[in-house]
């Protein structure tokens, strides 16, 4: 568990972080939000004490970092960011053993380990002896989150990892990264300035703006309850898409008529949210899924009865 | 051409021990400066990279030591550290400073910043980063650094021979004053070929990604001190005395092969520079040395010239040499540069040598002072009747006859005057003579007829003790063979002479180089 208490810095005259507060519980993945500039790289990096806050406490699991010594606390927090900042002196299975080293690892754990990891993470196994330069920008971005997770750290620290990816690659590793086992286990505070991510990916979003926090919450928290004008207007542009990806088929099951038919094929399951749902519907010939719930009843869904349910949904909820 | 290089492979075969020795010494030289000059400049490159503020003020003084001429540094070291190789040492190291100090600096700043911050992150401490992460990444930049010192440190490493410090600068510097091109050639060329072979090895190296650099660098820590084990400093001078002797002296019959086999002197011997020798003997750094009975330094550095009593220096009376050409193109200059004939004596000369080199004052006002004190001076007419390019060596004497002849020209003719001086040694002086770069300029018998002119050794050896006999065949041989004519002598005889310190002399009770010879046998 980290949490942050009222804490400030400065560089100058900027205020770049004021006053901040918040708790990021066990295996919870925050996402800090924000146009650029507003603090969250400052934030993040003072967790793992890249910067040093000028007022205020940080704890973690307990204890204040200022009191440990800020090398070994990294060593114990995957960090991964935008510019990847991958060695272009080591090869890529020295990259990603850096940390292993630092913590005095034997090599042959360390090995099997790397092997392990590049196989979840799509990497091919040829791609260990080279180097950086030799990758795709995708292939580097997942060997840089490699390099994170290898020591399999309880905490990440993440500071717009897909940034630097063109969109079709982007799509495809928050994809991944969204099924990856290893995350779910894992506290990790995240960095992004692109509201579809954070909704994508967070459990709870903490929304900022110049230094401050505006609001923290679920996305449908800040989707439906916005805390002031400024969340409001924040989420407006893109607003439609959001509320599909926020709307879980188990929302709207109970507007689902239904007509039950059976077929061999897998059924998806009712906690998709009602994008990734029509997605489904827009690649199957038939026009048609079939969405199981957890008490395993089944229902066939098309394009037509998925938006008409969820705009009941909509308007039954809308003093929420 | 082909004659001439038989010849120069003859020369270096022949001479190939030394060779040898001078090469060994000059790798050597260069490249044990090189190791002390990254000892020092790549921490403080470190240094000025994490404290930026500083960057400017050190990179600011290395630059301005890089500006001081070689010559003036390696002067400035004597009164501290000597001759030999130390000083050398010192200034080779200082010039190789600045491109290490500086590669070190922009290779460290040079570095992506995100992979600086990414090694933080994961946990690396700032001595980790540095060897782990800055310096590799650094290391192209830095070994260009190095690449240029040690280019830069082959160069320079052949004015050590100046300082008795070795290296092939004594070919190099031996062969200008011998007027002995194999000599120069015998030099250069190694030299040449060191400084192509270093660069582009280093080069090579510079150029290699990080899978093979890493196996290299290995490898060229021990390289650059094996190499400086080369230098293997000169031997600890003896109880005995030590003479310090110039490249040019060592070479010739009426020097050091003179005092061999005319007097059988044995004396512990280096080779050093014209321009520190004299500061050397004066601060006991020699004990014996081979000056020119003229030097104003003579006077200031309260040295006795030892009496040549068997006569081995011949006499180099100094005259004006024209081309045959210039005397009709400027009919008058011929007259006008008699007027100085017999105006000036040995003391006179060195008298006039001493307010320059050691009351500094301006070679012009000294030039000046003697005319109108002779009155020989007239304020320039400021004539428009073709100029008149006076030549002149590298040395004081030189600079204040040039001085004189000008003045003399624009106050008594129309001509105007250019003055070439500085023109190094005799060679590079008569070469713009002949080759019609200059009108004239002030030599002396004994270097026209044994330096230029070199006659067979028996000739020479009849002739050359003999004031008239010698000034008569250089005029006639130079006529015939250069069309250039030797004007009336100016009057003084600045030849070779051995000195010691006055005190050591009246201690010693040397006075003759015959004394010399006995005092050495006797101890
Ligand atoms: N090292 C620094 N020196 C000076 N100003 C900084 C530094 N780092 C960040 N800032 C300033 O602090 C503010 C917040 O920066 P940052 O936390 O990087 O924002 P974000 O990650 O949200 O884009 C910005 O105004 C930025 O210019
Ligand atoms: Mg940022």
């Amino acid at each position: 568990m980290i949490e942050l208490k009222s804490v400030s810095k400065s560089f100058g005259n900027t205020q770049a972080v004021k006053q901040i507060s918040f708790k990021v519980n066990e295996k919870e993945n925050l996402v800090l939000l924000g146009t650029s500039g507003c603090g969250k790289t400052t934030t993040l990096k003072m967790i793992n004490r890249l910067i040093e806050p000028d007022s205020g406490e940080i704890i973690i699991n307990d204890e204040d970092i200022t009191n440990q010594n800020p090398e070994i606390l990294r060593r114990g927090i995957g960090y991964v960011m935008q510019n990847i900042g991958l060695f272009p002196h080591y090869n890529i299975a020295e990259n990603i053993s850096v940390v292993p080293k630092l913590l005095k690892w034997d090599k042959e754990k360390t090995d099997q380990r790397i092997i392990d990891l590049i196989k979840k993470l799509h990497l091919p196994a040829s791609c260990l002896k080279m180097f950086p330069h030799e990758l795709s920008g995708g292939q580097q971005q997942r060997v840089g989150l490699a390099r994170a997770l290898v020591t399999d750290p309880a905490i990440l620290l993440m500071d717009e990892p897909f940034g630097a990816l063109d969109n079709v690659t982007r799509a495809s590793i928050q994809a991944e990264f969204k099924a990856l086992e290893e995350l779910k286990r894992k506290t990790i505070v995240m960095v992004t300035h692109d509201v579809q991510e954070a909704f994508e990916l967070a459990d709870r979003v903490c929304l900022m703006d110049q230094g401050e926090i505006i609001q923290i919450g679920t996305p449908k928290d800040l989707l439906y309850n916005p805390i002031n004008d400024f969340a409001r207007k924040f989420l407006d542009g893109q607003r439609l898409t959001l509320e599909f990806k926020v709307v879980t088929i188990d929302d709207v099951w109970s507007y689902l008529s239904s007509d039950k038919i059976s077929t061999e094929e897998k059924p998806l399951l009712s906690s998709s949210n009602v994008w990734d749902a029509m997605e489904k519907i827009r690649s199957v010939s038939k026009g048609k899924v079939q969405i199981s719930n957890q008490h395993n009843e089944i229902k066939s869904v098309d394009f037509q009865q998925l938006t008409q349910a969820f705009n009941r949904y909509k308007y039954n909820n809308r003093h929420e | 051409m082909n004659e001439q290089q038989q010849t120069l492979w003859g020369f270096m075969f022949q001479q190939s021990d030394k060779l040898l020795n001078q090469t060994l010494q000059h790798l050597g030289l260069t490249f044990i400066s090189l190791l002390f000059a990254i000892a020092i400049g790549l921490p403080l490159g470190i240094l000025i990279a994490r404290k930026r503020k500083l960057s400017s003020s050190i990179l600011g003084i290395a630059g301005i030591l890089q500006t001081v001429p070689s010559i003036a540094l390696l002067g400035f070291m004597i009164p501290v550290l000597g001759i030999g190789a130390k000083p050398a040492i010192v200034a080779l190291l200082i010039y190789a400073l600045l491109p290490i100090i500086r590669n070190m600096y922009t290779g460290i700043i040079g570095i992506d910043r995100y992979i600086i911050e990414s090694a933080r992150a994961l946990g690396m401490s700032k001595i980790q980063i540095l060897f782990k992460v800055e310096l590799p990444l650094a290391m192209p930049v830095i070994l260009a650094g190095i690449r240029t010192a040690t280019v830069i440190n082959v160069g320079v490493a052949t004015l050590a021979s100046y300082i008795a410090a070795g290296g092939l600068g004594e070919f190099i510097f031996g062969g200008i004053s011998l007027n002995n091109t194999n000599m120069i050639l015998a030099g250069a060329i190694p030299a040449a070929l060191l400084a192509i072979i270093l660069d582009s090895l280093l080069s090579i190296i510079q150029k290699m990604d990080f899978k093979k650099l890493r196996k290299v660098l290995y490898v060229f820590p021990i390289l650059i001190i094996v190499l400086s084990a080369f230098y293997i400093l000169p031997s600890a001078y003896g109880s005995k005395l030590t003479a310090g002797f110039t490249p040019e002296f060592m070479g010739r019959q009426d020097g050091d092969l003179g005092l061999k086999s005319e007097y059988g002197l044995k004396i512990h011997t280096i080779v050093i520079s014209d321009a520190v020798m004299y500061k050397a003997a004066y601060l006991k750094e020699l004990d014996v040395i081979s000056g020119y009975s003229t030097d104003g330094r003579l006077k200031a550095f309260d040295l006795k010239i030892l009496k040549d009593d068997k006569g081995i220096f011949p006499p180099y009376y100094a005259a004006p040499i024209v081309r045959a050409g210039s005397l009709k193109k400027f009919p008058e200059l011929e007259k006008v540069l008699n007027l100085l004939s017999g105006k000036i004596t040995d003391s006179i000369m060195t008298d006039l040598n001493y307010k320059t080199d050691y009351l500094h004052e301006s070679p012009e006002k000294v030039a000046k002072d003697f005319l109108i004190k002779n009155s020989l001076y007239k304020n320039p007419r400021n004539g428009k009747d073709g100029m008149v390019r006076i030549g002149s060596k590298i040395f004081g004497e030189q600079y204040i006859l040039a001085e004189m002849y000008s003045m003399l020209i624009k106050g008594n003719t129309d001509y105007t005057v250019s003055t070439k001086t500085g023109l190094g040694g005799t060679k590079i002086c008569f070469d713009a003579l002949v080759n019609d770069q200059i009108d004239f300029y002030p030599e002396y018998t004994g270097t026209g007829l044994l330096v230029l002119l070199q006659p067979n050794p028996k000739l020479s050896k009849e002739i050359a003790h003999d004031k008239t006999r010698t000034y008569n065949y250089v005029s006639s041989e130079f006529k015939k063979k250069y069309g250039i004519k030797w004007l009336k002598a100016i009057g003084f005889n600045n030849s070779y002479a051995l000195m010691m310190r006055q005190k050591q002399s009246k201690l010693l009770n040397v006075n003759t180089i015959t004394d010399l010879k006995n005092y050495l046998d006797k101890n």
